[in-house]
């Protein structure tokens, strides 16, 4: 039992992070930000610039084939290579969908002369890709989608709403899952299509988010046409291109995680007062900076035992969903711990209080969300009951029934 | 990255666990249950023919000197099958303590007779919280008055290793002016014992700072612990999942209730969790890291919490059946209480771990 690389290992970790030195400056702290002071034309910009750039030394996809752009790596070395990237501060978010979700269904999915056109501008940076699954009517139910596919000769013709769509406002492209066949059951009438997110017809809307952020996006898609050589997978097989799409979403053991929170709670409780002595001295203070350790440090540890089956060549499976439960939860307990610290003057913002509260505070405010993306926390409790403990799956009433016949 | 034990370690515990669903059954835990015996001899017997119980003392001591990490599977099986033998007496405190601390002399003498299981060592060497006021002990160099309230298997000790202000002491309990008096305990297949000295000869361990050793020694018994709870807790889970399929109400296996279905989800949650800190807690101890009194404390405040959670959940699980003195749901409970209060609660560990953290951000 060790810490430490393989010889193998190590070398690679040398060569990526010699990489990094010499193209990106490194982060001093978790509240650091690449774009600090940018707007969003500048983000975008740089976000492109620095995918084009990784995609040029081959650490855009790490494990994918090098003919097809990529490595040829494990999946070890794409764990080495985002905990070293965490640890500089460049652009993570923008193309994390493109490369976790889009891309590697279109590689799975799609006819050749498709992937020839799609693959490798993506893998380059030059055209950003989204998802669009949810809708205002199916988040954890995805199944119960009501986006309407209507095929018109060659054509589909498409009409909804998607939601919760990150970054669809700088996108090029999206893969779409809609209903083409409403009297099949629900999870049985659904189809997968590449979209052009600047064909005539659809709309972006951005939602104001309650940290005041608009990460994530309305899509609205009025006759918007598809040809059907876009289609992922055959007609009414969207259930199980979506499932892949799931699957590939690689396995987030990178560097970004803030596993080490108690120490945030340490420096406020150093200044912070209770009954006029420093809050640290207090014994419950103290045992909320453990309580933060147990919580935080135990993620990290969870995603420690997630790299050791990625080194040993295992595939972590679904006991993994604890990480996200812990982590967004313990975010959310701590954030809140550190507000009280400094009882009601922890409303203030850090504009008053003072920098080092920024990081906490937009933990606060990004906390609830967290704990529902990507599988809220009852959820990824069903996951952990039926996949992990193999306890019976959910009642469902709407199994067998069509999909138009389904009460709404 | 290898966060894991090597794949000799983990047929080392497959065969402790092969042993122990064997021998350490519900019906062998029941007679110390019933009073009828204060340990297995039994199972204690096979963990010390297998090199398993000795698995941490050195082959020079006539241990079977593998390490802590196999030690650590060892306790995590014991704690599965409720194994009710004195390792946390004999071998978590006692031998550590006499390995840590003593003279080479001393070593020579008590290790090899550990190891082989010709005595049974006890321990107490220091808990934040108390209750009772023994008669304080005395030493004058060479003879001890005095009691100790609440020793670990004292009623079948032949070694105390006793902690005094400042110092450590080793007594033979085969030597005069020894008395002791079985106390009943909540969790009897783990019994406690008064122990009293009168001019009793007591020696010092070793030389050198006691609250060091006192607390390294305490370390190394809370990662051992947290293995025990993250065996017993995994054990319980099993047992509420399997019940919870076999059950039927309202027409259904009431595993498929999301009530219960999200409360084992919880349960799992906080077992996983104590068992990475508890492999951290080995790691430490395994290679003498700095990172030691952190580790071992949060393996034993997450170790504590979530046996004591899944054994009190398992009995709500299970319903009436799980609340009736056939069922070893009540074992568990028990069990938990007596591993997670052994070498003080965990509010005194959680504050330790704090400030051990706050020091460390100094």
């Amino acid at each position: 039992m060790d810490f430490r690389d393989t010889p193998e290992e190590a070398a690679f970790r040398t060569r990526v992070r010699t990489w990094l030195e010499a193209n990106a400056q490194p982060r001093h702290n978790d509240d650091e930000r690449f774009d600090e002071g940018m707007n969003e034309e500048q983000r975008l910009a740089a976000a492109k610039e620095w995918q084009g750039r990784k995609a040029g030394a081959g650490y855009a996809a790490i494990t994918w084939p090098k003919e097809a752009g990529g490595l040829g790596g494990t999946p070890m070395q794409q764990v080495i290579y985002n905990q070293e990237e965490g640890k500089f501060l460049v652009p993570r978010m923008v193309f994390e969908v493109s490369m976790g979700m889009c891309l590697p269904t279109v590689a799975m999915w799609a006819a050749p002369e498709l992937k020839a056109r799609y693959l490798p501008p993506g893998l380059a940076g030059k055209e950003i890709w989204c998802q669009l699954f949810s809708e205002p009517s199916a988040g954890s139910d995805t199944g119960g989608i009501r986006m309407r596919a209507e095929k018109q000769g060659e054509e589909w013709v498409i009409n909804g709403q998607k939601v919760w769509t990150s970054s669809a406002q700088f996108c090029d492209y999206g893969i779409l899952l809609t209903r083409s066949d409403w009297d099949k059951p629900k999870q049985e009438g659904l189809t997968m299509f590449i979209v052009d997110m600047k064909a005539p017809g659809v709309e972006v809307r951005p939602i104001h988010q309650m940290s005041g952020d608009s990460e994530f996006n309305e899509v609205f898609f009025t006759d918007v046409r598809i040809a059907d050589s876009h289609r992922l997978g055959p007609e009414c097989g969207g259930w199980k291109v979506m499932l892949s799409t799931l699957m590939t979403e690689r396995l987030s053991v990178g560097g970004n995680l803030p596993t080490n929170l108690h120490e945030g709670l340490i420096t406020l409780a150093r200044k912070a007062r209770w009954n006029g002595r420093p809050a640290i001295e207090d014994a419950r203070v103290k045992a909320g900076i453990a309580d933060a350790y147990l919580a935080m440090h135990g993620l990290e540890l969870l995603l420690a035992r997630g790299i050791t089956a990625v080194s040993q060549g295992k595939t972590p499976g679904p006991e993994m969903s604890i990480t996200k439960l812990v982590g967004a939860k313990g975010m959310q307990d701590i954030a809140g711990f550190a507000m009280e610290l400094a009882g009601a003057e922890g409303l203030l913002t850090h504009d008053t209080l003072g920098q080092e509260w920024r990081f906490m505070q937009r933990l606060w405010l990004s906390a609830p969300g967290a704990r529902l993306a990507g599988g809220t926390d009852e959820v990824l409790k069903n996951v952990i009951a039926e996949r992990v403990l193999g306890l019976p799956g959910e009642v469902r009433s709407d199994r067998k029934i069509p999909f138009r016949e389904l009460e709404r | 990255m290898n966060f894991d034990f090597s794949d000799d370690q983990r047929l080392l515990q497959e065969e402790v666990r092969k042993m122990l669903a064997a021998t350490s059954t519900s019906a062998e835990v029941r007679k110390t249950l019933a009073g009828e015996a204060p340990y297995s001899a039994a199972v204690w017997r096979q963990l010390l023919d297998m090199g398993a119980a000795a698995a941490a003392i050195p082959e020079a001591y006539g241990g079977a000197g593998l390490g802590y990490l196999e030690l650590c599977l060892v306790a995590e099986e014991a704690g599965r099958h409720l194994a009710p033998v004195p390792l946390a007496s004999s071998i978590y405190l006692a031998a550590e303590a006499l390995l840590q601390g003593g003279s080479e002399a001393q070593k020579q003498h008590w290790l090899p007779r550990i190891a082989k299981g010709e005595i049974i060592a006890t321990a107490a060497l220091g808990s934040a919280e108390t209750y009772l006021t023994a008669a304080p002990l005395h030493f004058d160099g060479s003879t001890l008055n005095g009691s100790v309230s609440a020793l670990p298997d004292g009623s079948v000790a032949g070694l105390a290793i006793l902690r005094h202000d400042d110092e450590l002491l080793l007594v033979d309990l085969a030597a005069a002016g020894v008395s002791r008096r079985t106390l009943p305990s909540l969790d009897p297949t783990r019994p406690y014992a008064e122990i009293s000295f009168a001019a009793t000869p007591a020696q010092r361990l070793g030389a050198g700072n006691c609250a060091a050793l006192a607390q390294r020694v305490l370390d190394a018994a809370a990662v051992l612990l947290a293995f025990e709870q993250v065996g017993g807790a995994a054990r319980t889970l099993d047992m509420s999942r399997d019940y919870a399929l076999e059950r039927k109400a309202f027409g259904r296996q009431i595993g498929g209730f999301q009530a219960l279905k999200h409360k084992m989800a919880d349960i799992y949650t906080r077992n996983e969790m104590a068992r990475v800190h508890a492999y951290y807690g080995a790691w430490a101890l395994s290679s003498q890291a700095p990172e030691l009194p952190v580790a071992a404390a949060a393996a034993r405040v997450a170790a504590t919490t979530a046996y004591n959670y899944a054994a009190e959940e398992a009995i709500e699980i299970h319903g009436g059946i799980g609340y009736t003195w056939e069922m070893d749901c009540h074992l568990h409970l028990r069990r938990a209480r007596y591993l997670g209060q052994l070498i003080g609660s965990v509010h005194a560990w959680r504050a330790r771990l704090g400030d051990e953290l706050v020091k460390g951000a100094a």
